[in-house]
């Protein structure tokens, strides 16, 4: 990276609206062109992709830069999503009196989404500070274990609700703070209007485009660049000057955030069961193999195996009992293998393709060899090992 | 009275059997510091394959011999430990001088793969199952008007002994002496002569034992066995794990005294506060105890070393 003149506040607030400009233009042609030439089928695929990339790419931010283990990322999910689909619900009978206000692309109803998926990324970014603030005074295992606690908490809470209000009428005459313990309980959040569907993948794109671009500028940048010192060395990191504490509550309300984005567009998709029990450990387990997998610290890394978790169940669907069995070993055979993840730090573009195709190349030749000395390799353990037992014996 | 005694009896034996599931995590833990998040899946696979034996040698029904249950178990435990045993040879050994979080990905790797593994048709499949009965369904004796079954008697007085065996290995015998000079430091002990790999073996394979054990005997007494991907199975693990944390991870006698207490909080506060929210008590102790004292009740506070 060549060093580059401090940009002035004017530059700076047009390089941040880069994000939303290219968000919406993008977003835009998936509406308008691609949804609609791919087809329902291909189009709904597309949108499982997108949510998640966001929810892979956010917790890349906390896992991949931070390197801390949050195990807890569907809870932060089922903050937000929560958030969204109550906002969504009962504000549109508030404002709108009625349930299900759609009104065109950029309506009234799909504002009302956006604002409600931004609420419930708010509300999950503090659940994320309240979180990092215990968790992140430990480290490794400890951490994983308090976020999956947390998720579990989260989960519990949310049972305890009480039912979906399903009448209008009794909704206005409600006030906000007693709707919010009517979140449906163990049932989930019935009746909530699902604005996302084959047709209307605007908000997802939108905010794919924005969680890519917000974790790709944060990670060639000065706070990005703190968050992999913390990664590599924290003890040397704390020695360079960097507030490791602050920077790992930032990192964990970032990713946290996004999450509840992504919870939000979860939430309002078509098709999608907003229960408690589809919010629980597997689905982070799942996100969790998304960043694994891709690339801890790689967000181009995240994209591609967050589509290569959607797309293979759907194209081999009688494999479907074995399709766990499958992200398991492929956990277990990245870590003895490869344990930084399939791109380990490095985007997609910073790969240097002439090395891997040889090694490619050569792959062959490598594992023949390999298989040839097996035997001389064993026989050579095994001497080794009897002229220890020969040394042992007195 | 009768319900505080009844209460007090319930916390004896969940106590127990999350006595038995901490031993695994704080064994493993006090050797090789990281957290053997396939432990939980242990405990299911010692449930599901006491249930396999006890239908392969035709104690599916009620009547079966008195000696059903020890021979149920010891076969169970020695499947485990050998399942145990796998693991560490061909998941965590390789990883030994890994970063710990790399080792941790592969410990739930291993767990993802227990879990659905388990559920395949030609194991264990879907579908839930009830536990054969193998001790008597009569109550053993009365105390103040409660009923106290056999398995309950046996639940805590097979912990006890287990744990008294396992303190007794650690403490006065060659084996535990290794154990504790490996969890000491693994290349002072190597050097010394201790068969480090071996030992980290045995550590495991004794840990599974003990989890089997729980897992047989929460089949005995709750009866009904979920599939192996179920939640309950990982709450049970992470409730154990809560106990060895609060006791003192790496302790044995820490883990014991956790698990009474977690036990003892989630029964009386579902029994005096509230029925619904025992799972929140638990995880609530388990963050209060991170913040103020890390070490665990009974640990010692180690400093962080450069």
């Amino acid at each position: 990276m060549s060093a580059r003149a401090t940009p002035g506040f004017a530059g700076a607030a047009v390089r941040s609206l880069y994000p939303i400009v290219i968000g919406f233009t993008l977003a835009y042609l998936m509406q308008t062109v691609v949804a609609v030439s791919i087809g329902d089928y291909y189009s709904k695929i597309l949108i499982d992709i997108g949510i998640a990339i966001v929810l892979g790419v956010s917790l890349g931010i906390v896992n991949g830069y931070a390197g801390q283990f949050s195990l807890g990322h569907a809870g932060f999910m089922a903050v937000g999503g929560y958030t969204a689909a109550a906002i969504v619900y009962y504000g549109s009978i508030k404002l709108f009196g009625t349930k299900a206000i759609y009104g065109g692309s950029l309506g009234p109803g799909e504002l009302l989404l956006c604002a409600g998926c931004v609420a419930g990324g708010a509300l999950a970014a503090v659940a994320g500070w309240l979180v990092g603030q215990p968790s992140l005074r430990l480290r490794g295992d400890y951490l994983a274990i308090v976020t999956l606690g947390f998720g579990e908490i989260i989960r519990v809470l949310i049972k305890q609700t009480d039912d979906v209000v399903l009448s209008e009428k009794k909704v206005a005459a409600a006030s906000w703070w007693s709707l919010m313990d009517n979140l449906g309980g163990g049932f989930g959040f019935i009746g909530g209007p699902r604005y996302i569907d084959a047709k209307n993948p605007f908000w997802v794109w939108l905010f794919v485009v924005v969680v890519c671009l917000v974790a790709y500028r944060l990670k060639y940048s000065n706070r990005g660049r703190q968050l992999l010192a913390v990664r590599e060395n924290e003890i040397a990191a704390e020695a360079m000057g960097i507030k490791t504490t602050k920077a790992k509550v930032s990192a964990f309300m970032t990713s946290a955030f996004f999450a509840g984005i992504g919870g939000g567009l979860y939430a309002h998709e078509l098709g999608n069961s907003m229960r408690p029990a589809d919010l629980g450990f597997q689905k982070s387990i799942d996100i969790v193999i998304i960043v694994v997998l891709g690339g801890m610290g790689s967000i181009s890394g995240a994209v591609i195996a967050a589509i290569a978790v959607t797309l293979l169940p759907e194209l081999f669907r009688s494999f479907a009992e074995y399709r766990m069995i499958a992200y398991a070993l492929a956990l277990i055979i990245v870590m003895l293998l490869r344990p930084q993840g399939l791109l380990g730090l490095q985007e997609l573009w910073e790969v240097e393709w002439r090395a891997v195709g040889r090694s490619i190349v050569t792959a062959p030749a490598r594992l023949a060899r390999w298989i040839a000395t097996a035997p001389a390799r064993a026989r050579a353990a095994l001497r080794a090992a009897a002229d220890r037992r020969q040394e042992d014996r007195p | 009275m009768t319900k505080f005694v009844q209460l007090l009896l319930q916390t004896l034996t969940l106590g127990s059997l999350y006595a038995l599931i901490a031993l695994g995590y704080t064994l493993v833990y006090g050797i090789l510091r990281f957290i053997n998040f396939a432990h939980s899946d242990v405990v299911t696979f010692g449930a599901w394959v006491a249930f396999a034996i006890a239908g392969a040698l035709g104690w599916a029904g009620t009547g079966s011999p008195v000696f059903a249950m020890p021979v149920v178990m010891i076969l169970a435990m020695a499947a485990s430990a050998a399942l145990g045993f796998t693991i560490e040879r061909l998941a965590y050994r390789p990883l030994r001088k890994a970063p710990r979080l790399n080792v941790l990905i592969t410990a739930i790797g291993v767990s993802l793969l227990l879990q659905n593994a388990g559920q395949l048709h030609a194991l264990f499949g879907k579908d839930p199952v009830k536990m054969p009965r193998l001790l008597s369904e009569a109550p053993l004796f009365k105390v103040a008007s409660v009923q106290v079954p056999w398995v309950d008697v046996a639940l805590v007085v097979l912990t006890v002994a287990l744990v008294i065996g396992l303190q007794w290995l650690v403490f006065r015998t060659k084996l535990g002496q290794a154990m504790r000079a490996v969890s000491w430091s693994e290349q002072t002990a190597a050097l010394m002569g201790v068969p480090v790999d071996k030992v980290v073996s045995i550590t495991f394979m004794i840990g599974s034992a003990l989890a089997a054990a729980g897992g047989v005997l929460y089949g005995l007494k709750y009866r009904q066995l979920n599939q192996t991907a179920d939640a309950l199975w990982m709450l049970l693990g992470l409730k154990a794990f809560v106990a060895a944390v609060v006791g003192g991870i790496g302790n044995v006698r820490g883990a014991v005294l956790g698990a009474v207490l977690i036990a003892f909080i989630e029964v009386f506060g579902a029994g005096y506060v509230s029925s619904k929210l025992p799972d929140l008590f638990v995880f609530g102790v388990l963050i209060v105890m991170l913040l103020f004292r890390p070490a665990g009740l009974l640990g010692t506070a180690t400093v962080e070393k450069v």
